[in-house]
């Protein structure tokens, strides 16, 4: 058996356990880990803001979609959310569930084609889905508090992610599977994209029974 | 050949936008600091290739430093009112259903049509041109159609990017943690330690090992991508496949998917998790998180059961 290497590159991840159990500021909590593993594994202070000046200026391409921000913020000055609303309060057949639900189906079935960008959280959970499963609850519950609108804007957001992560691992050329496909190469095991693409099928069924059933059981509590 | 320089340059100039409506926005509580976050950020786009890597870190430490003294802030961009909104539905009613479609629209062509223009557009960027080349062309549409007064586009997007506030830069600022995790040789500490978790000889136990790694360190790392190569070579390819003559195919495909159970959970995966909450106005920073844990946490034994029971046959 080989010798243990040395655990102190691990403090960054202890401060980001920690930073994030007593959620201190999740931006002064990167930096601190940044520092903690860098300090870790021995590399001087002017050392460490480099590399971090370096590994942000590389990944900037992660802030390009904000680049949508002006277009959402257009359409909502133009009346589109209230528009989502005005559709929901005369379709009395579109629950908060069904629509999450035919949501999740559409997300799915788009993000296993490949079409992982034409949803998302600023493209359409934001200026549509949110406005028009608040409408739906608001119609069918009158009383509901905002705790309660919150909670259903909060299962908008959250069934846009379990339908692209449990959709688009069935697309043969998605990041992940050329990535699994690279790693077992590497290995020397050789593998079609399609074999793994197949094997993502089970999972996704099992992401629409599993949230599917919980936004069915939201829609019969009262 | 149009590629990321020029998308950078774009993203720069709706930084430096807000940058400068912050500066002008009178009713701003923090109007310098506020204006002095998105300028920075601006400044990274447009110029950060000039700057040696010690300045573009000075640049991110100056950012999280405005950031914990309240940039950026909340302004008063000008929008329309409830009542206008209310006339611009009745003259345009569902119409305005139409300009939502202009991005996806955009994307779905540049990604087929892209590709077979060799040399226009950099083959390894088409999704990112695609998705600036629509917002470009769904901003000119909305502005011929709705005829706002000059500058709503930045006020309005200064709106929402306010409404995110200091989350707009955390998954940038995540990603680079991950670079900086890899540096610092996080992954193969934890490679070397996981496998010594499991008990000689324990099917089972060897399977949650690698599920319950992937989905752990997913969530630490806030990315699967970053896990899988790990816990691949940590535990999958060497006791998994190679000692108890697994299935790699499944092992790797559905190991991955078990990862992805973990970026539902973690606050790591802002993109995903924390940048919605914000940008829906939830007060609680982990509602979204809140909201998907059952499922995730099913789907994450679904997979454990799937790679038990189908990758030694």
């Amino acid at each position: 058996m080989t010798a243990l290497p040395s655990l102190w590159p691990l403090a960054g991840i202890a401060i980001v356990v920690a930073g994030f159990a007593v959620r201190a500021n999740p931006l002064a909590v990167v930096v601190a880990a940044a520092f903690g593993s860098g300090l870790g594994a021995g590399m001087a202070v002017p050392e460490i803001i480099a590399a971090l000046g370096k590994a942000f200026h590389q990944n900037r391409y992660v802030s390009v979609p904000w680049l949508l921000l002006p277009v959402i913020g257009l359409m909502e000055r133009g009346g589109l959310s209230e528009a989502a609303r005005a559709l929901i309060e005369r379709t009395r057949s579109a629950t908060a569930s069904r629509i999450l639900l035919i949501y999740l189906a559409f997300r799915q079935i788009t993000a296993a084609l490949g079409l992982t960008q034409i949803a998302g959280h600023a493209q359409s959970v934001r200026p549509l889905l949110a406005p028009m499963v608040e409408a739906a609850a608001v119609r069918d519950d009158p009383a509901l508090d905002d705790d309660g609108r919150n909670k259903v804007k909060a299962m908008a957001a959250a069934t846009d992610n379990v339908g692209i992560f449990f959709g688009e691992d069935i697309f043969l050329a998605i990041a992940s599977i050329l990535l699994i496909k690279a790693f077992l190469e590497s290995a020397g095991i050789l593998v079609e994209p399609l074999q793994l693409s197949v094997w993502a099928i089970p999972t996704a069924l099992a992401a629409f029974a599993a949230h599917g059933f919980r936004l069915w059981r939201m829609g019969r509590r009262p | 050949m149009i590629g990321l320089p020029q998308l950078y340059a774009l993203t720069g100039l709706v930084f430096a936008g807000w940058a400068l409506a912050t500066l002008l926005d009178r009713g701003h509580g923090a109007r310098l600091r506020g204006s002095a976050f998105w300028a920075l950020i601006a400044l990274e786009f447009l110029a950060g290739d000039s700057f040696s890597d010690f300045h573009n870190g000075l640049i991110v430490l100056a950012l999280v430093g405005l950031a914990l003294a309240g940039a950026p802030g909340k302004g008063h961009p000008a929008t329309s009112s409830d009542a206008q909104r209310a006339a611009s539905l009745a003259i345009h009613g569902n119409r305005l259903f139409l300009p939502a479609l202009i991005v996806p629209s955009v994307a779905l062509a540049g990604t087929f049509l892209f590709p077979r223009l060799a040399g226009l557009v950099d083959p390894k960027q088409v999704t990112l041109i695609s998705l600036g080349l629509g917002a470009i062309i769904a901003v000119a549409t909305l502005l011929v159609w709705l005829r706002p007064p000059a500058g709503a586009a930045v006020q309005e997007g200064r709106r929402l990017a306010e409404g995110v506030g200091w989350a707009m830069i955390l998954p940038q600022l995540l990603a680079s943690l991950g670079m900086i995790f890899g540096l610092a040789g996080v992954g193969e500490i934890v490679g070397a330690l996981a496998p010594l978790a499991i008990p000689d000889g324990s099917r089972l136990a060897a399977v949650l090992a690698f599920t319950g790694g992937m989905a752990i360190f997913t969530m630490l790392m806030g990315n699967a991508f970053a896990a899988f190569p790990v816990m691949m070579g940590g535990i999958g390819l060497p006791i998994l496949v190679v000692g108890m003559g697994g299935d790699p195919v499944v092992i790797g495909a559905v190991g991955m998917l078990a990862g992805f159970c973990g970026t539902l959970l973690s606050p790591m995966a802002a993109n995903f998790n924390i940048v919605p909450a914000a940008l829906l106005n939830l007060p609680d920073r982990y509602a979204v998180i809140r909201a998907q844990w059952p499922t995730a946490v099913v789907l994450w034994l679904f997979n454990t059961v799937l790679i038990w029971g189908f990758a030694f046959r």
